[in-house]
């Protein structure tokens, strides 16, 4: 394919040299003519034209093409590319004076397929592995027969051992794809793509049904067998994975209330709205970088926890010394003055940030997934989970490590005693109350990266946070954490046979039941504690 | 008994308003500068919709100021009565009642989720008042006193599915959405619509999540597999705002990319949008009556306006926007052409107005109290707008009943014949099926 394109370009060139005044319609001609079009259909065929012309700027071209920044101006079909320094020729890279007159030629999902497809068989050969790598991706997906030789040409030369694999799935699919190919090599590819064993390769392998070949349908059938079972396995790890992403979620939302309503036993409405300035304090971090010092954008999340952390721990500090304390002892009351301190909350976000949601973007470390045997794992989750075992290892260090939290023990079991011994208890309360909003408020921050960050951020939050703590037991960390995973697994496994509205109300049921059974949780708290 | 002479004080109340306000306009032009029309705005301007309704007061109250400045209506000068029903369904028929009978307003322009306006519906019939619905919706209903100027299924979802058959040869379905009544209905016509154009039930997942889902993972990878059958697959969402921006999180975590699986959402339009980074999700689609993209000078003016109107110059607008502008023109119109603006003149003066719409076309108000609009196909661009991809030839009439549905095929609304907003067609009555 290359060689025969090499020669088609060198007799073009020769050809537009010799009949320069002519000037006859060669086939980049054609392509670039019809790309200079406001039909997706001339636009589709004019890449798949321009592709197989052997252009030396058909590269430059799609890609401009699929950045958006492949203008045309109707009147004279003039095709211009958007650079840095202003518009230049597509076909001769001259550059062009005006801007007047030009519209973008306009993309829509055909024409990015063709643009993939083609961008595909032109970058088999190029010199970096993740482009030949994403170029064979491209012509699996686009499954084109036409490609076929110049993937033959591309694997003799291949030398990375992954990019070869790919190459020759993608070699398999086109071959699948043109039913007139020779039977062996098809039965062969049937195998290739048994030994892919992903759900791309399964779709190919369904649509083999109704094949022409008994040999192919026989394989197919078989391949299909051996990837749907290894996909089953491969879906309970992922569903188990899907459970823990979830878990450290829910733990993260509900650590903040294990402290405040576990250890303190306030009943703290407002918890929510704590998560939901984290996220805010988040997204206000992110505006700043992007304005000031925008190459600091990946560190916008470390900058954003402490800053979370104050902003949530303070606002709990004076909402303890404003109200809290003066309700100690009496739950109903402090239910509602907590409740009416998140509608409060709410609506001065609301009025301050406005009602609409607010963008938070996600760093370069979070986006996108990792394959590890199958499991697709997706980058942010990953975090999140570590991010959530590092709060919680973090928390049980403070309360069992320092003093702070030696003095919060103390006084949360037995409070005289505490004041006896010289424990300054209403600062006590108050710190251990900002401890909570301020890890509330951290969790907000990894919140913003999966959730909208509105001012209904921490409403959504707030019931299954309670749920975590009451069903792990109050007053117990570890309870928390397994109550999180617990929580967060068995509705990741009901899910897919349930559905989720379901699943969820299962769930509850089956909580509710056990409270019945296990008034205290999963890990009630002993001694003298519990009757304080 | 007690709520039966309630609503007789307050005919009677009604009454005394309409006919007083008919003598005054008939009277004296003199103190009509004094005198107001009141126009009531029932947004939820706190709680869950407060997102997505707060917009929509102000886009009211930027539409009144106009034609104040244009000289009013009648000779009056309008005048906003704003309350907050606080996303609270119940609520919502109070504040249409203290709107209606206290303040006296002439119509009330408001609601977005169905259940809203279902539970407002009992207060207008009650006390005759007029209500513009500027939100898509199901369909299913034709009510004397409500005027729906947002899309029924016809007008959004059935050119949707129709667009992904034709140009992207879609042959298996995800219909996802959130749980509640505009989902489920919109996704049983969708289904009953499939199946008659051949689509087997196999190819045809219908799933549910809660409101405000925010962990899509396990969803999302159903929807991949589903995809991985061999036939090119589509997802038709009714997901409800908030539970949008993590599903489009997660499908491009999980690296679903348009040309993929491409999703057709009925509930997400600029404002959606602006929440979140949409260059993964180029090419996604979205089905509506109106895009802020489309280039027309009305439609420039009027983007223009509520820039300034709000003072940002970044704000954007969206589908329900342009309903209650189409919707709010169709009023002042109707009042001018009944000359008052007494609740049975003005509903009998609506079916037959007509407005130009902001994207270069005319609506009219239907005897069934629906609108025609025209239908757009965009796709999400990385700037946070849309690209209109396809549209249809003319405007589409908006159904009240659906013709995919068994229950509602043979109904029919007219209000100006008929006098009936469910009429049966096979057994000749009015009282639906």
């Amino acid at each position: 394919m290359r060689r025969w394109l090499t020669l088609l370009l060198a007799l073009a060139a020769l050809c537009a040299a010799g009949l320069q005044p002519a000037r006859a319609q060669s086939p980049a001609d054609a392509a670039y003519a019809k790309l200079a079009s406001d039909s997706y259909s001339d636009i589709e065929g004019g890449i798949a034209a321009l592709a197989l012309s052997g252009d030396p700027k058909a590269g430059a071209v799609l890609k401009a093409l699929a950045d958006g920044k492949l203008l045309y101006r109707p009147d004279d079909k003039t095709l211009a590319i958007q650079g840095a320094a202003g518009l230049t020729e597509a076909r001769t890279g001259a550059a062009l004076p005006g801007a007047d007159g030009f519209k973008p030629v306009r993309v829509n999902n055909r024409v990015r397929r063709a643009i993939d497809a083609a961008q595909g068989s032109l970058n088999l050969v190029a010199p970096s592995p993740g482009l030949r790598r994403a170029a064979a991706d491209a012509v699996f997906k686009a499954r084109d027969a036409a490609a076929l030789p110049a993937l033959d040409a591309a694997l003799a030369r291949e030398t990375d051992p992954g990019v070869k694999r790919a190459m020759e799935e993608a070699r398999a699919a086109a071959l699948l794809a043109k039913s007139d190919a020779p039977e062996a090599a098809r039965i062969g590819a049937v195998a290739v793509l048994q030994g892919r064993g992903d759900g791309d390769a399964l779709a190919i392998l369904r649509g083999l049904s109704g094949d022409a070949s008994p040999g192919v349908r026989e394989g197919a059938a078989r391949a299909i067998a051996s990837v749907e079972t290894r996909l089953a396995i491969v879906a309970n790890l992922q569903n188990a994975w899907y459970g823990i992403s979830l878990g450290s979620v829910l733990l993260l939302a509900a650590i903040g209330l294990a402290i405040t309503f576990g250890v303190m036993g306030v009943i703290n409405m407002a918890h929510g709205e704590m998560v939901m300035l984290g996220a805010y304090t988040t997204f206000l971090v992110q505006e700043v970088i992007r304005q000031r010092m925008p190459g600091l954008f990946d560190w916008s999340l470390p900058i954003a926890i402490p800053l979370a952390f104050v902003v949530a721990g303070g606002v709990g500090i004076l909402i303890e010394r404003g109200i809290i304390r003066h309700l100690y002892g009496r739950p109903l009351e402090t239910l509602l003055a907590t409740w009416g301190v998140s509608l409060i909350l709410q609506q001065a976000v609301r009025s301050l940030f406005g009602p609409t949601n607010r963008e938070v973007g996600a760093p370069s470390y979070m986006a996108g997934a990792v394959d590890v045997f199958g499991l697709s794992i997706t980058w942010g989750r990953l975090w999140i989970v570590l991010f959530a075992l590092a709060v919680f290892v973090g928390l049980n260090l403070i309360l069992k490590a320092t003093s702070f939290g030696l003095k919060t023990r103390a006084v949360t079991q037995n409070r005289r005693m505490a004041a006896a011994m010289g424990i300054r208890t209403p600062w006590v309360d108050a710190f251990t109350f900002g401890l909570g909003s301020g890890i509330a408020g951290i969790a907000g921050v990894a919140l913003s990266q999966i959730d909208n960050v509105s001012p209904n951020l921490g409403q959504s939050y707030i019931i299954d946070s309670f749920l975590v703590v009451v069903f792990g037991g109050v007053g117990n960390l570890w309870g928390t954490l397994v109550a999180a995973l617990t929580l967060g697994v068995a509705n990741k496994f009901l899910e897919p046979f349930a559905g989720a509205v379901l699943g969820k109300i299962l769930l509850l049921v089956f909580i509710v039941l056990f409270i019945q059974k296990r008034p205290r949780g999963l890990f009630a708290l002993k001694g003298r504690a519990v009757e304080a | 008994m007690e709520i039966m002479t309630m609503s007789w004080k307050a005919w009677l109340a009604r009454a005394t308003v309409a006919g007083g306000v008919a003598m005054g306009a008939l009277a004296a032009t003199a103190v009509s500068a004094q005198e107001t029309i009141k126009v009531g705005i029932l947004h939820s301007l706190s709680g869950t919709m407060a997102i997505s309704e707060t917009t929509l007061k102000d886009v009211m109250l930027m539409l009144i100021d106009e034609q104040n400045k244009k000289g009013g209506v009648l000779g009056k000068k309008l005048e906003a009565v704003v309350v907050d029903p606080a996303s609270n369904w119940p609520l919502f028929a109070e504040k249409a009642r203290e709107l209606i009978a206290k303040d006296k307003v002439s119509a009330v322009f408001g609601c977005w989720t169905s259940v809203s306006r279902k539970s407002v519906l009992p207060v207008f019939k009650e006390l005759n008042s007029i209500l513009f619905y500027p939100v898509q919706y199901e369909g299913e209903e034709s009510e004397r006193n409500v005027f729906y100027t947002g899309a029924a299924p016809n007008q959004q979802a059935i050119p949707a599915v129709d667009y992904l058959m034709k140009e992207e040869k879609v042959e298996r379905w995800v219909l996802e959405g959130t749980d509640y009544v505009y989902p489920r209905t919109t996704n049983k016509i969708l289904e009953a619509y499939l199946k008659a154009k051949g689509v087997k039930p196999e190819d045809i997942s219908i799933n549910y999540t809660p409101f405000g889902q925010s962990d899509w993972q396990t969803r999302v990878a159903a929807i991949k597999s589903f995809g991985s059958a061999g036939k090119k697959t589509a997802v038709v969402s009714t997901i409800n705002g908030d539970a949008n921006v993590p599903f489009y999180k997660e499908l491009a975590n999980q690296g679903i990319k348009a040309t993929d699986i491409p999703v057709v959402a009925f509930s997400v339009g600029e404002e959606e949008l602006a929440g979140i980074d949409t260059k993964p999700l180029l090419g996604h689609l979205a089905a509506w009556n109106y895009f802020q993209s489309v280039d027309t000078p009305d439609n420039k003016a009027f983007i223009a306006k509520w820039r300034e109107f709000t003072k940002n110059p970044k704000r954007v607008t969206n589908d329900p926007m342009e309903a209650h502008y189409i919707g709010f023109n169709m009023w002042v119109k109707a009042v001018e052409k009944a000359g008052t603006v007494d609740p049975d003149k003005v509903i009998a003066a609506l079916p037959g107005t007509k407005q130009a719409n902001l994207t270069g076309g005319t609506s009219e108000m239907l005897p069934n109290h629906h609108i025609t609009k025209p239908v757009f196909i965009g796709e999400i661009k990385g700037d946070g707008q849309f690209d209109v991809v396809w549209k249809t030839d003319g405007l589409v009439p908006g159904d009240a009943w659906s013709k995919e549905l068994d229950g509602s095929k043979d109904l029919e609304a007219d209000w100006v014949k008929l006098n009936c907003g469910n009429y049966n067609t096979k057994t000749k009555k009015c009282g639906g099926a």
